[in-house]
């Protein structure tokens, strides 16, 4: 009812609403600047001469190639378990539902390195899972390429669960009745009723849940270690990089900041609809 | 098209109050289920679509038991075969008026090529071909409503629910869908239930009528017999009538809230209502001669509202009532909270009637 009303208000018959107030406005203005310094400072003291040669460092190609690669699949393995996950926490009811939401959010909070040791000693050749995986399967996953997106699946997951989560939550429940009343099982309803109109939210939260996997450090480095083409991911090239060629550090993480931004900059447009969004 | 009709008793537990009724609708004919918000009328109906689980009671749909918790029966809301129109239509968003239309009939398993057809027959017939590739938030409200109605008839229901179906509407879109949605249920065949809260579209739209008042029914027939017998208050000030419960001795009707008033036609005795059309009610500056009005009481005004063309006058006096007055008649007699007027009203404009015989409060479980 509300919305319909803001909707039918011009922008000239919108009430003006003044001035904006200074407590708000002065640290809203030292946030930006926060925000900003930093990648400016980055910007100001990039080695713009040798970024050429920089540049042509094949390693530096790896660790993108292997960059994107494992965010991306990070972020499509989330999307198979996590949309579904989001379903169960928003739709079901069973005890332990509420253990369960404090549980999924727990990587959220959890430090990386922490998720690093916890899956080590999950999958890890001597771990509760892994020594099975490697005297049934012979298959060892720490230090794997696999072991990348392991660790950036596990502190991703939960942005797309909670984004996912939240919007079937706010999601009209009676659109549901419908198609059930339509003759729609429950499988069908989800696939095309509730998933089309979660859509912004579910694309909202893989672009959170790539973002994140793409920035992931500690529980790679801690899980998959430190090998150039196979884990060497960009953020764990460019601490490296740091102490021992601070130049190749920075050409790093430009980078790894202009992909970034070019990603979320294509993004945006639908991203922020899905922030005002309906 | 079916030769179904809708039987049902049902509790339904909401927490702080049950709501208990029941219904039935032969094929062909609609109820109507009139009420106040928060009477239960949706709950009802989301009983029968099988979205509100019932306590007790039974919904059959002709020799089909949907619901009988007591046998253990339970008949989830897909294979139900109930065509539900709510009052906001609920369109698929992300889907054309076409697909909306098309896809009970795709999750029935119908190929999407036949499905899409058979939709866009129904859109021709509801005269919305040209909007069949527009989304729904390119669609009028009556649009969108017509849009519902197709894709809730379209898979051939044996029951269809109407939940408020044109109070989204404008006046002028409502009165004109008013008399096609009577149409199109009508040629459907099928047993429908409209849920309302406006009387003139439970008139026009019902054949039959049941009156919900806190999760119970109050009144059913005909809606032409509940408008002019009203029993309850509510349904009184629905239709627009004084209502007043008394008893009856020799045309003489004692009211149970005070004052006595004289019956043209002294054939009804015992426990009575005594319905009184406002605009039957004539008001004066000093008492009136001993004329033809049989019936007169001084009252006192309490309030005056503009009603249309009128100013309905609210009187509290032995009994209260409400009078409809011309503006001029209003400044004539200088009318104003306060003033003290006297009441007449013709023996001959009193419609009175048994209160016994009232449907007995609905019991859910025969026998």
């Amino acid at each position: 009812m509300s919305t319909a009303t803001r909707d039918q208000l011009s922008p000239a018959t919108r009430p003006r609403r003044g001035r904006p107030p200074w407590p708000l406005v002065v640290p809203a203005a030292i946030a930006v600047g926060f925000l900003l310094v930093p990648l400016v400072g980055l910007l100001v003291r990039a080695p713009w001469r040798s970024l050429p040669s920089q540049l042509s460092d094949p390693l530096v190609w790896e660790a993108l190639r292997l960059s994107l690669v494992t965010a991306s699949l990070a972020t499509g393995i989330s999307l198979l378990v996590g949309v579904p996950l989001a379903w169960v926490l928003a739709r079901a009811r069973f005890p332990g539902l509420a253990l369960l939401r404090a549980l999924v959010t727990l990587p959220l909070v959890l430090p990386p390195v922490v998720g690093g040791v916890a899956l080590l000693l999950a999958f890890g050749r001597r771990g509760i899972v892994g020594r099975y995986l490697d005297a049934w399967f012979g298959v060892t996953i720490p230090f794997t390429t696999s072991a990348v997106v392991l660790a950036e699946t596990f502190v991703a997951l939960p942005f797309l669960v909670i984004a996912v989560a939240g919007a079937l939550r706010a999601a009209d429940p009676r659109y549901e009745e419908v198609s059930a009343s339509l003759g729609a099982d429950r499988w069908t309803t989800f696939r095309r009723v509730t998933l089309p109109l979660v859509a912004p939210s579910v694309l909202a939260g893989s672009v959170l849940c790539w973002a994140r996997a793409i920035g992931e450090f500690g529980a790679t480095i801690t899980f998959a270690g430190n090998f150039p083409g196979r884990t060497q991911t960009m953020p764990i090239a460019v601490y490296l990089a740091l102490e021992s060629d601070p130049e190749a550090a920075v050409t790093l993480s430009l980078v790894l900041l202009a992909v970034s931004v070019l990603i979320l900059v294509s993004l945006r447009d639908r991203i922020v609809h899905t922030g005002t969004g309906t | 098209m079916t030769d179904v009709g809708l039987d049902a008793a049902v509790v339904v537990d909401l927490g702080t109050f049950t709501v208990e009724a029941a219904v039935t609708a032969p094929p062909g004919q609609v109820l109507g289920v009139l009420g106040p918000n928060g009477a239960g009328k949706s709950t009802l109906l989301r009983a029968l679509a099988g979205l509100a689980p019932i306590a007790d009671g039974y919904v059959r749909l002709g020799d089909r038991v949907l619901d009988d918790p007591a046998q253990g029966i339970r008949t989830a809301p897909e294979r139900r075969a109930t065509g539900l129109v709510f009052q906001d239509y609920l369109l698929f968003p992300h889907l054309t008026a076409l697909d909306n239309v098309a896809y009970g009939l795709r999750a029935r398993g119908v190929r999407r090529r036949a499905a899409r057809a058979r939709a866009a027959e129904w859109l021709d017939r509801l005269g919305l071909a040209d909007h069949a590739r527009h989304r729904p938030r390119q669609l009028s409200g009556g649009q969108a409503q017509r849009v519902a109605l197709a894709r809730a008839l379209v898979v051939e229901p044996e029951l269809v629910l109407l939940d408020e179906p044109l109070a989204a509407l404008d006046a002028g879109t409502r009165l004109s869908l008013r008399t096609d949605l009577r149409r199109h249920l009508r040629s459907y065949g099928g047993p429908a239930v409209v849920v309302t809260h406006d009387p003139v579209e439970a008139m026009v739209l019902a054949d039959q009528l049941v009156v919900l008042e806190r999760g119970r029914i109050v009144q059913a027939g005909r809606p032409a017999e509940v408008a002019r017998r009203p029993r309850t208050d509510y349904v009184a000030s629905l239709v627009g009538l004084n209502l007043y419960r008394g008893n009856a001795t020799g045309g003489r009707v004692r009211l149970d809230g005070g004052g006595v008033l004289i019956d043209a036609e002294p054939d009804t005795s015992g426990p009575v209502y005594l319905a009184l059309r406002p605009s039957a009610v004539a008001l004066h500056r000093d008492r009136p001669g001993r004329g033809s009005p049989r019936n007169t009481w001084p009252g006192t005004v309490t309030g005056l509202e503009t009603v249309g063309d009128r100013v309905r006058v609210a009187l509290a006096g032995e009994p209260d009532v409400l009078a409809d007055l011309t503006p001029d008649a209003v400044a004539d007699l200088d009318l104003a909270a306060g003033a003290r007027v006297w009441v007449s009203v013709k023996a001959s404009e009193l419609t009175v009637y048994p209160a016994v015989g009232e449907p007995a409060p609905a019991d859910p479980l025969p026998g």
